[in-house]
């Protein structure tokens, strides 16, 4: 536990760093729009296979749009407000919580993008089909982070846990992706401009 | 920068927690799995309270006291994440002055 915060505490103050380098003015409002997107949806719990439901995680999108350091920020604010506001997460937790959906789902998912892109090509179709696998992608991983922790703290042994946490996390993946997919379609339609953003 | 665009989008973010009343309220992910391996005993109560398990205190009507705290957090999420995305950007004028 104290590894995580301590890792995302220097992850944050690392992504400050960079962002006050090269944060342009249109990123701005954009990082407060998604801040605000990432919450809303997050209370959003779609159900998934056998009484279980997700919700999205959102580090994809916000990687994908204005970058991995960019989307550290703003899962840790969202996260934070979460602990502090509403109860939800953990204080305790908190650690762990930037450290998966925003470190290892913000990089994981950017470089998917990125992997993927190149794979594909620059056209429409292939940012769809690449979002969505770095979406999908980003939850299986920070998933497989978490159940990581819950083995190394001891809760569970990771035969377990690995297992249960990836599988229902496959599933919810498809979520995560379908809604990263539908709001990039939307920015493509209505703003492509803001996907030549430099990310950060 | 198009100041009505970006309000439409706010907008857009408000209409999304709207709907969160119709949000399932089975266990997450996670939750799942705690309860299944028997460690959702583990998590600790909140040592205070402010709008827990997203229910705006003081009303009635549960639905409305989702949306209700939805879009608190909302806004407040834009007001926070776009005050301190202005303040490390503006920060830097200073710094490389």
């Amino acid at each position: 536990m104290a590894t995580t915060y301590a890792v995302s505490a220097g992850g944050v103050a690392n992504a400050v760093r960079l962002a006050n380098k090269k944060l342009g003015e249109k990123q701005v409002p954009l990082m407060g729009i998604l801040a605000a997107f990432v919450f809303a949806t997050q209370m959003l719990n779609f159900p998934v296979a056998g009484g279980t439901s997700g919700h999205l995680i959102g580090a994809a999108l916000v990687a994908i749009l204005l970058g991995p350091w960019v989307a550290v920020l703003v899962m840790s604010c969202v996260l934070i407000a979460q602990s502090l506001i509403f109860q939800d997460g953990g204080l305790l937790a908190l650690g762990a919580n930037i450290f998966n959906m925003g470190i290892i789902a913000g990089f994981g998912a950017y470089y998917l993008y990125r992997l993927t892109g190149s794979l594909l090509g620059d056209n429409r179709r292939a940012k769809v089909v690449s979002g969505f696998i770095a979406a999908w992608g980003s939850v299986f991983l920070a998933s497989i982070a978490c159940a990581i922790e819950l083995a190394v703290s001891g809760v569970l042994p990771i035969g377990v846990v690995l297992p249960a946490m990836a599988g229902v996390h496959a599933l919810i993946g498809i979520g995560e992706g379908l809604i990263t997919v539908a709001v990039l379609s939307l920015v493509l339609a209505t703003r492509a401009d803001l996907l030549k953003l430099q990310r950060i | 920068m198009n100041k009505k665009g970006w309000l439409i989008a706010l907008l857009l973010c408000l209409a999304v927690a709207t709907v969160s009343p119709l949000a399932s309220s089975s266990p997450d992910g996670l939750e799942r799995v705690a309860e299944d391996e028997g460690f959702i005993a583990l998590a600790q109560e909140a040592p205070f309270v402010v709008i827990a398990d997203y229910i705006f205190p003081g009303i009635e009507n549960e639905a409305v006291a989702t949306i209700l705290a939805g879009w608190v957090g909302t806004v407040t999420l834009f007001g926070i994440v776009y005050g301190i995305a202005r303040l490390i950007k503006s920060k830097k004028r200073t710094l490389a002055g």
